[in-house]
């Protein structure tokens, strides 16, 4: 059983490391990665759930941060975009086939690939059509977007 | 941000659960929090305590057990999909938001949160489900015909701790449509399920009337195959409880044409 009244100190696990954090049960995980961690990396969007920008790995599914209360986190595994370090095959697909103009939807769309190739490494279309609608890229390079996914999926399809 | 700070207590009972919700005077039993937060955010609601659900054992539950399939409050709608133990509910539970938003929003969430959808129950009302709910009186599994009429019934304190899926229900064949507006992650315009048993069709339906049901009359008049296909789906539509909602989605009027379209597109689809 857990109780917290008030500000509590917590533990997260993210990318790997423990870290500890003070917050208010009512605090969002976006803000306290974003303010308390300085991973900037999920974006606040809409902040209602609907455009994915703030998208992190829970235990390897993909959530929308801003829909998280940070003191549910304890005891998860969270990965966000600089959990990835550059070296998820997603990232690299993106770079390639330039799927991003602004960039800012890019972390949360990299999260959302990058959880859908490690439960379907060789996702089909259908697949990758269910998880991509979760999230908005207001520049519109879906088309781009969907190229590189299907390049590491493709990919998965080979090994 | 939410201005306003609550108490997060996470229980690892049923039991203390149900403590907890009289310990404060506006406690909210939470369990993906989609609704609770936005909600929260928006100042629409502001509890004095957040009861998460997700560390109790039976509302966890996802499996077979005898005559029954059952799922718990708290498992969250990709799960349900995934296991593919209830190929309807997998339809269903797929078109609700979005998927990552499934990775969150829990069974129990879907039925008894606010926004008037609730699409799961339409595959729990064909299925003539029994629902376990939990509160401060203890236990009490219901039908979902009696927990549900319009919404979820509860008592003062109650969540819903399970659902128990008849086995035969199961596999039966099955439809399930949604049309919307525009985008497909949107709110339905119409939203049918349907299960083939035996010579009829039980029929279910939510996005027409501000509240999902099941209608006997329009399933009488559908499985009535003494009448056209196209009779009886006009005769359905004449056994409305209540005329189609209007809203910026569409009109009454164009919900009953999309409601006939895929009617008709159901009986074709189920052969009846």
């Amino acid at each position: 059983m857990r109780r917290i009244e008030g500000k509590a100190i917590i533990e997260l696990r993210v990318n790997g490391e423990a870290r500890t954090v003070a917050v208010r049960p009512s605090d969002l995980l976006l803000d306290v990665l974003r303010n308390q961690l300085g991973l900037t990396g999920a974006k606040p969007g809409c902040k209602n759930g609907d455009c994915g920008a703030c998208t992190v790995l829970m235990d390897g599914w993909p959530v929308k941060s801003c829909l998280v209360l940070a003191v549910e986190a304890e005891g998860h595994e969270l990965l966000t975009v600089e959990g990835l370090e550059g070296k998820s095959p997603v990232q690299a697909a993106f770079v390639g086939h330039g799927a991003f103009q602004c960039g800012y939807c890019t972390p949360g769309f990299v999260m959302v690939c990058h959880a859908m190739l490690t439960h379907h490494p060789g996702a089909e279309e259908l697949v990758m059509e269910e998880w991509l609608q979760s999230n908005l890229c207001r520049c519109t390079s879906y088309s781009e977007i969907r190229d590189a996914v299907r390049a590491v999926a493709n990919a998965g399809k080979r090994e | 941000m939410i201005a306003r700070n609550f108490a997060y207590l996470q229980p690892d009972t049923k039991e203390q659960a149900a403590a907890f919700y009289q310990e404060f005077a506006e406690p909210f039993y939470y369990g993906g929090g989609s609704e609770i937060i936005t909600m929260c955010r928006a100042g629409d609601i502001a509890p004095d305590a957040v009861i998460d659900l997700k560390r109790i054992p039976e509302a966890n539950v996802l499996r077979l057990e005898g005559d029954a399939l059952v799922i718990g409050g708290c498992v969250p709608l990709r799960a349900i999909g995934d296991s593919g133990l209830f190929p309807l509910l997998k339809l269903v539970c797929g078109r609700i938001a979005d998927h990552t938003n499934q990775c969150r929003i829990t069974l129990g969430g879907n039925l008894c949160g606010t926004i008037q959808y609730r699409e799961t129950a339409l595959a729990l009302l064909l299925a003539d489900a029994l629902v376990v709910l939990f509160g401060p009186g203890g236990a009490r599994a219901v039908s979902i015909h009696e927990a549900f009429d319009e919404r979820m019934r509860l008592l003062h304190g109650e969540f819903v701790l399970q659902a128990r899926i008849p086995a035969q229900a199961l596999f039966l064949p099955y439809v399930h449509v949604k049309k919307t507006a525009g985008e497909k992650i949107d709110y339905p315009l119409v939203s049918l399920s349907a299960l083939a048993c035996g010579d009829g069709v039980r029929v279910a339906l939510s996005g027409l009337l501000p509240y999902p049901f099941r209608s006997r009359a329009m399933e009488d008049a559908l499985s009535n195959r003494s009448e056209s296909r196209e009779r009886r789906v006009q005769n359905a539509i004449q056994c409305l409880p209540a005329m189609p909602m209007a809203d910026y989605q569409g009109s009454a009027e164009y919900r009953q044409f999309v409601l006939r379209q895929t009617l008709a597109a159901m009986m074709e689809v189920l052969n009846l």
